[in-house]
């Protein structure tokens, strides 16, 4: 064939794009691809495809969509954190004469995946789950305002993640940084498929995202059981409309500003470029625009997490529940103006950077008052330190010295001397992990029994806390040494041979989270195989407060055979105080959605158009763009979308609780 | 919105509801902030042009290269669609299939004869290497106002979509809402235009 019949076939994939030249890389994929056959034997072996297919890929249930988001978010989670063990084990021994063992072209790629992972495909999935799997249940709803689109949402979000994981054996990952600044990132200095893949595998994510967004809101606004008044809602559902409301205003950003990038790299436009009258401080800016906001959306809803875990584990309400929700609101509009503080250095003017600097440093006023809620929660409470409540106080301590370093790097002096340096990497790795991290956790452990029906087994879970917590502190706070002495951010070497011992102590840090991960995963393993001994079989395992507790564990695919009246904030400890008594008769059929592979095909389709535009394989792309469109009219046409459960199949599943129930008694 | 979840006097005394319970639809909700995430995108081409619009990199102005007849007849035509799918919804409220079919292909043509002229446009400026390649400010006007047009694209390719299905269907309530989506998001079509031909082509005019 001649090379430019090939060209046009294959665009610029060639065999070189396989990297067998790389050990690593190959025997990484060996692990996966023997790990990825050993799954798919086994489920074929057990015959489990065609149940998968209809219980579980297809479904329009946002408790089981939750759950997936979940899993994907630890399998991520897996991927980002071998990323970063390569990063500190590198770090710890590359001094002087010693080169390490990643060359900087591969150390360039495996930090730009460490952030990008970890921020989309495994913050954002864990905290989207969360809110799936929790929210209708807490403000007594059957599903969300759109169920089709939470299945296409979660597809969307798996495809980004599928793209990112590609580049790690065909082709290969940017090497810019996890937000890919220009000029950098643009055709001139960046021509390899690298950026596309990041621009490709965000833009994919970032649809389902902002769909995801979208959905709850119009879930939380309009599906609320009569008497839940804004006021009246659980603190997890405000922190969850509030980040919506982010991700709904700020991800749309995103899209634009990759769209520009994209168009510099594609079609030769002149937006970031250096000549031409480009400007690639304007991508900062647009970028940051997004990102700030961001942090929130990651952060909100572990505060929420924590809100409900303090109330419960206390025995008691929430202290400020009105200071709680006035707080989240302050935040979500802060967030928003804050975002220059990320590059001080710009050179805007003594004026902007004071604007940015004071309106970053009042953030902490509201954050500072949720401390004390909690603080004041917790005050003459009987506390229980069951696994949540152990992620929530080991959060209150790190979060506070994390958001004391953020106010520290507010100050544009300070900031001029600690920008890009490692004292910022151990700033928000200790807001996030602290933050986010600690949150997800707590509500993992906190929901599990009612996603499950069983909890899960609390040694692992105390082992798993203690070697993060531990861990984490020997990981980060030599960063914050370092930082302070002047070593930047994304080195593959060092000459001073003094800095090692920080970086080996970082390192042993991370060996202990790997522990904390590995006793995270086992928490799961253990707590199924004593699911029998764990088993919550009253709907009900830690004297929840909300409505979530007031079904069965796992609840029924329609959440509540009547829907609930709601008098209090805390709904179901109104109730429980009040005598409520189950209702065992009068069941009627129930309203639901229908199953649907659609989100399944539209999302693949998304990664092949994706790949093709990053190979550059034009025909391919052209293909699959049109039956992409041409899937998503198709769909438009299926109007049959609901069922009614009958009356009969209600009253078997309630009967079968009220013989559970009295078993109990 | 608040009266949806206020309480009747007989709910006071009781935790649940006997009886079926819908909640509200949201489709219209949903939609509308869908267009808000929409118009945050056009917010980011707008505030690129404002950074990026004077940085001509000695070429062409928009002073050199607008032809205002062209862009005023392409504003009446988009703004006359806007009307047209007024009197189609008024025709779809009546339950009245043909004239809303006949207004809503009225509507769809009119798109198309705005995408031509921009289409016509696009490629006399390239013509005359006034390419998006050219300078930062080329670079924004194009991908400004062709996103504005990629839009009006989908319009189209939706118009037609629910041109069949109310052929199919009628006009139920199912339809009607469907309708009434597109209804918005061609409405804030026009009004992203109106910002784009005031800010855009009026100004650029002025030296």
């Amino acid at each position: 064939m001649s090379p430019d019949l090939v060209k046009t076939i294959f665009g610029r994939l060639t065999w070189d794009a396989i990297p067998l030249h790389e050990p690593i890389l190959i025997g990484t994929f060996g692990v996966v691809a023997l790990g990825g056959i050993t799954v798919l034997a086994a489920l074929t072996y057990f015959k489990v495809w065609g149940y998968l297919w209809r219980e579980w890929l297809t479904s329009v249930d946002h408790k089981k969509i939750g759950v997936m988001y979940i899993i994907l978010a630890i399998i991520m989670l897996l991927r980002g954190f071998a990323d970063a063990l390569m990063m500190r084990a590198q770090q710890a021994i590359a001094f002087g004469d010693a080169a390490g063992y990643l060359p900087p072209h591969h150390y360039d790629q495996v930090f730009t995946a460490h952030g990008v992972i970890m921020i989309f495909f495994v913050a954002m999935p864990l905290i989207t789950g969360l809110m799936n799997l929790v929210v209708p249940l807490q403000i007594g709803a059957r599903d969300v305002a759109f169920p089709f689109l939470n299945n296409f949402s979660f597809w969307m979000t798996v495809g980004g993640a599928i793209t990112v994981m590609l580049s790690l054996f065909v082709g290969e990952f940017a090497r810019t940084g996890w937000l890919a600044y220009p000029p950098l990132s643009g055709l001139a200095y960046s021509p390899d498929v690298g950026v596309d893949y990041y621009i490709w595998s965000l833009q994919i994510a970032g649809v389902g995202t902002t769909l995801s967004g979208i959905n709850l809101i119009v879930t939380i606004v309009k599906m609320r059981a009569p008497g839940m008044s804004l006021m009246k809602m659980p603190v997890f559902t405000w922190t969850s409309l509030c980040s919506n409301v982010l991700i709904v205003a700020s991800f749309p950003i995103l899209t634009a500003v990759l769209a520009l990038l994209s168009s510099d790299r594609y079609l030769g436009t002149n937006f970031f470029t250096n000549d031409f009258g480009g400007n690639p401080m304007m991508y900062v800016n647009l970028i940051w625009i997004w990102g700030h906001p961001e942090v929130y959306i990651l952060v909100l809803p572990a505060f929420g997490v924590f809100s409900e875990v303090v109330s419960t584990f206390c025995s008691k309400r929430l202290f400020g529940y009105s200071s709680m929700v006035y707080a989240t609101v302050v935040i979500t509009i802060l967030s928003y103006i804050v975002w220059l503080h990320h590059f001080f250095t710009m050179g805007s003017g003594a004026s902007v950077n004071s604007f940015f600097g004071i309106t970053t440093m009042i953030i902490s006023i509201p954050t500072g008052a949720k401390i004390f809620n909690w603080l004041f929660t917790m005050y003459r409470g009987r506390i229980r330190f069951e696994v949540p409540m152990m992620w929530t106080v080991g959060f209150m301590v790190t979060f506070v010295i994390g958001g004391m370093t953020g106010v520290l790097l507010a100050v544009p002096p300070a900031d001029f001397v600690l920008h890009n340096s490692l004292f910022l990497i151990a700033h928000f790795h200790n807001v996030i992990i602290g933050g986010v991290v600690f949150g997800m956790f707590a509500g993992i452990v906190y929901w599990f029994p009612k996603a499950f029906g069983f909890k899960l087994d609390p040694f692992w879970g105390k082992l798993s806390f203690w070697f993060w917590q531990i861990g984490f502190f020997f990981a980060f706070m030599p960063l914050y040494v370092l930082g302070l002495m002047g070593v930047t951010r994304r080195v593959s070497h060092f000459e001073d041979h003094s800095l090692q011992i920080w970086f080996v102590i970082s390192a042993f840090g991370a060996v202990l989270i790997l522990f904390g991960i590995i006793s995270f995963v086992m928490q799961m393993v253990v707590g199924f195989m004593k699911r029998e001994q764990l088993a919550d079989k009253t709907g009900d395992p830690w004297g929840g407060r909300t409505l979530e507790w007031s079904t069965s564990s796992p609840p029924p695919a329609y959440n509540f055979a009547f829907t609930p009246v709601i008098h209090e904030i805390d709904a179901w400890h109104d109730m429980k105080q009040r005598g409520y008594v189950r209702p065992t008769t009068g069941f009627i059929p129930i309203h639901m959605p229908k199953n649907t592979g659609a989100g399944v095909v539209l999302a693949g389709i998304s990664v092949v158009v994706g790949f093709a535009m990053i190979w550059q394989i034009w025909w391919l792309a052209v293909i699959s763009f049109v039956a992409l469109v041409a899937s998503a009219i198709i769909h438009t046409f299926n109007f049959k979308r609901d069922y009614y459960i009958p009356a009969e199949e209600v009253v078997r599943v309630e009967d079968a609780r009220t013989e559970a129930l009295r078993s109990l008694a | 919105m608040a009266h949806a979840q206020a309480l009747t006097e007989a709910d006071k005394d009781r935790f649940y509801l006997t009886e079926d319970h819908h909640p509200e639809n949201g489709t219209l909700l949903g939609f509308w902030i869908y267009l808000m995430s929409d118009c945050l995108i056009f917010a980011v081409l707008f505030a690129c042009y404002a950074v990026l619009g004077r940085n001509y990199a000695a070429g062409p102005s928009g002073a050199d290269l607008f032809d205002l007849p062209i862009v005023a007849v392409n504003t009446a035509l988009l703004l006359f669609s806007s009307i047209t799918y007024g009197f189609a919804m008024i025709s779809a409220q009546a339950k009245k299939v043909k004239p809303t079919l006949i207004w809503l292909a009225v509507t769809g043509l009119l798109g198309l004869g705005f995408l031509s002229l921009e289409l016509y446009e696009f490629n006399h400026l390239i013509h005359e290497g006034a390419g998006p390649q050219r300078s930062a400010f080329l670079s924004s006007f194009f991908v400004l106002v062709g996103t504005h047009g990629l839009h009006v694209t989908f319009g189209c390719i939706w118009l037609v979509t629910l041109m069949v299905q109310v052929a199919k269907r009628g006009l139920g309530g199912e339809m009607k809402r469907r309708l009434m989506c597109l209804s918005m998001f061609w409405h804030f079509l026009d009004v992203i235009w109106i910002g784009v031909f005031s800010f855009v082509y009026l100004l650029g005019v002025l030296k």
